[in-house]
């Protein structure tokens, strides 16, 4: 990483710091703001957000690793997550899996190459009366078949 | 093409005896300010509500617990993780009826002497949230929120945070472990949260439905909500309705409602089994559809996913196994061995290499995590195991054609 670009993230976490407070109880919003906005918690950042709240980074380390919205690897630039949870599962979700892993040309777990979409399975993200449901960041689409689903992903930018 | 970026409002009037009938805005409010704390209890006392998250604990006592400890700082926590498969109840009261949630946020904060209310959402609704923010922002203009709530000498505020995607922070104290910027891995107790919760202070921690329902018993009355329902399980239920039926969607329907009641409201058709309670909970047959839902009949937190007769219950089971294996935090053996090794044996069940001998001891190993698990992940995770190895031992363990080999002949 560039110089200039680590001032600039040193910065931007700051920023969140003072919006969100020193407190270890800020420590998840802090993280989610980063996540957010870069996909991923970065080394770096981890180190910067260690420093600010005053704790080890093998402390903030832990935490994202526990929590399966925070990444502290890069991924593209839009998780989507498909549910795999029973009642999508029963509305044909397999089928839909199929035509996005072939429309992409990778596996759920992988990153496209062009770093514009990682894909993730996730447990059941409350919309069961409508499946199957996929999230694409903090949106939800329901009512998938396979045709909708890749149209939506081909959409995203 | 469609594509729909944010869920749809559903303006379609629901329709229910208690959460769903009447309430406008800030008159629960209004009305409790003026009340002593000690009425208000008393109307709680007398509705006979209970948690609605799932555990069933009376609110009333909850409440006084809290009110009664001692400290100058106390939280009110509205646990808006819903996070159990096939429940999405939480989500409609959040998105359609905020009013019943942050009222009954309020009576909660100023019953106990609570100046903060915190609500933790789940990841997957962040939707959700600017749309619930904006709505706090009126209520504080409307001084429904905010300092000296309508003229009272009671001053309180509720702020959002949101989860990161785990389902065992719905447990309340690792939900207070991750709202404190901790890994969510629940707590020994006691202390409960009622004395020491939220960064050491008292803390009352809600289910959204519980919350919902007080405003209502505090302007109708506790005798008023305590009529619906059976003996020991008073007012309504929001029953989450999914899987094979024609109307899945969330209904409000008094306790001691039947099974087949229900099946017949959704539609359902040529049912074999039905899940009740999510993945934690317990899978019926039909043999049992003629009972009732209540606490003291088949509790549940109000998922109810519904299987027909093409459904191999096999692989039903196994998709329950692998959400606990992926969601058990680790922490105690019990279920971080016990849940791989049920699903270990749903896999050797699946390839048709498992002896009786064997899943009998992966029967008592379910019923030692019942018992030896630390928290309700790991105490109710067998449960699913253990009810469809029983109810459906038939079509797993006998049925020639299926014989657990989901639906391939078996060689
Ligand atoms: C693994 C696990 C997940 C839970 N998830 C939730 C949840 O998403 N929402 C909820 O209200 N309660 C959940 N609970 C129950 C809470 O621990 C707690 O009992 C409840 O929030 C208390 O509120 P109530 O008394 O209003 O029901 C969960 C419990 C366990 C063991
Ligand atoms: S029972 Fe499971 S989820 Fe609960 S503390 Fe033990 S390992 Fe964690
Ligand atoms: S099972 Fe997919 S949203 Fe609930």
């Amino acid at each position: 990483m560039l110089v200039v670009e680590k001032n600039a993230l040193s910065e931007e976490i700051e920023g969140y710091v003072i919006k969100y407070g020193k407190d270890r109880s800020s420590l998840l919003p802090v993280l989610q703001a980063i996540q957010r906005k870069h996909s991923y918690v970065s080394d770096f950042a981890m180190q910067e957000v260690a420093r600010l709240i005053d704790i080890h980074p093998v402390e903030v380390f832990s935490v994202i690793s526990f929590y399966s919205f925070l990444h502290s690897k890069p991924t593209g630039r839009n998780i989507v997550r498909l549910c795999q949870t029973i009642t999508c599962d029963m509305a044909n979700k397999n089928k839909v899996v199929e035509a996005i892993e072939r429309e992409l040309g990778i596996k759920f777990g992988e990153t496209t190459k062009d770093n514009r979409i990682t894909l993730e399975h996730t447990n059941c993200v409350g919309m069961c009366d409508q499946g199957p449901a996929m999230m694409i960041n903090d949106r939800v689409y329901t009512k998938l078949d396979p045709e909708k689903a890749v149209n939506i992903l081909n959409e995203i930018k | 093409m469609k594509t729909q970026t944010k869920i749809n409002i559903l303006k379609t009037e629901r329709t229910g005896p208690v959460i769903f009938s009447d309430y406008k805005s800030g008159e629960g409010i209004k009305k409790a300010l003026k009340q002593k704390k000690e009425d208000i209890l008393f109307e709680l006392k007398d509705s006979g509500l209970k948690g609605r998250g799932g555990a069933g604990f009376p609110t009333s006592t909850k409440w006084m617990l809290t009110a009664a400890a001692k400290s100058e700082k106390k939280f009110i926590i509205c646990n808006a993780d819903e996070g159990e498969p096939g429940t999405f109840k939480d989500r409609v009261l959040l998105m359609e009826y905020p009013q019943l949630v942050f009222d009954g946020m309020v009576i909660g904060g100023y019953t106990i002497g609570a100046q903060t209310g915190i609500v933790y959402l789940r990841a997957e609704y962040e939707y959700m949230l600017e749309e619930l923010e904006n709505y706090l922002t009126n209520m504080r203009e409307d001084n429904l929120l905010g300092n000296k709530i309508l003229g009272s000498d009671f001053s309180f505020d509720i702020s959002i945070r949101l989860g990161s995607g785990a389902y065992v922070c719905g447990e309340e104290t690792a939900l207070i472990e991750s709202l404190e910027g901790f890994r969510g891995e629940p707590r020994n107790r006691p202390p409960y949260p009622v004395n020491r919760g939220y960064l050491g202070y008292p803390t009352a921690v809600n289910n959204v439905e519980t919350l919902s329902a007080v405003p209502h018993i505090v302007m109708k009355t506790g005798s008023w909500f305590e009529k619906f329902g059976t003996d020991r399980s008073t007012g309504s239920k929001l029953f989450s309705v999914s899987g094979d039926c024609e109307k899945p969607g969330v209904y409000e329907l008094p306790w001691g409602t039947t099974v087949s009641e229900l099946l017949d409201l959704v539609a359902a058709k040529n049912t074999k089994a039905v899940q009740i309670g999510g993945a934690s909970g317990i899978c019926i047959p039909k043999s049992h559809f003629d009972h009732k839902f209540g606490y003291e009949y088949i509790p549940t937190g109000g998922s109810v996913i519904i299987f027909n007769e093409t459904r191999n219950m096999l692989h039903v089971l196994k998709n329950f196994m692998e959400f606990f294996v992926e969601e058990s935090c680790g922490q105690c053996t019990p279920c971080r061995i016990g849940n791989v090794k049920l699903l270990e044996g749903i896999n050797m069940i699946e390839r048709g290499e498992y002896t009786f001998k064997y899943i009998n001891t992966l029967k008592e190993l379910g019923k030692t995590m019942q018992v030896a698990s630390k928290c309700g992940l790991g105490q109710s995770s067998p449960n699913s195991f253990l009810s469809i190895l029983e109810n459906f031992k038939d079509e797993i363990f006998h049925t020639l054609e299926n014989n657990g080999s989901n639906g391939k002949a078996v060689k």
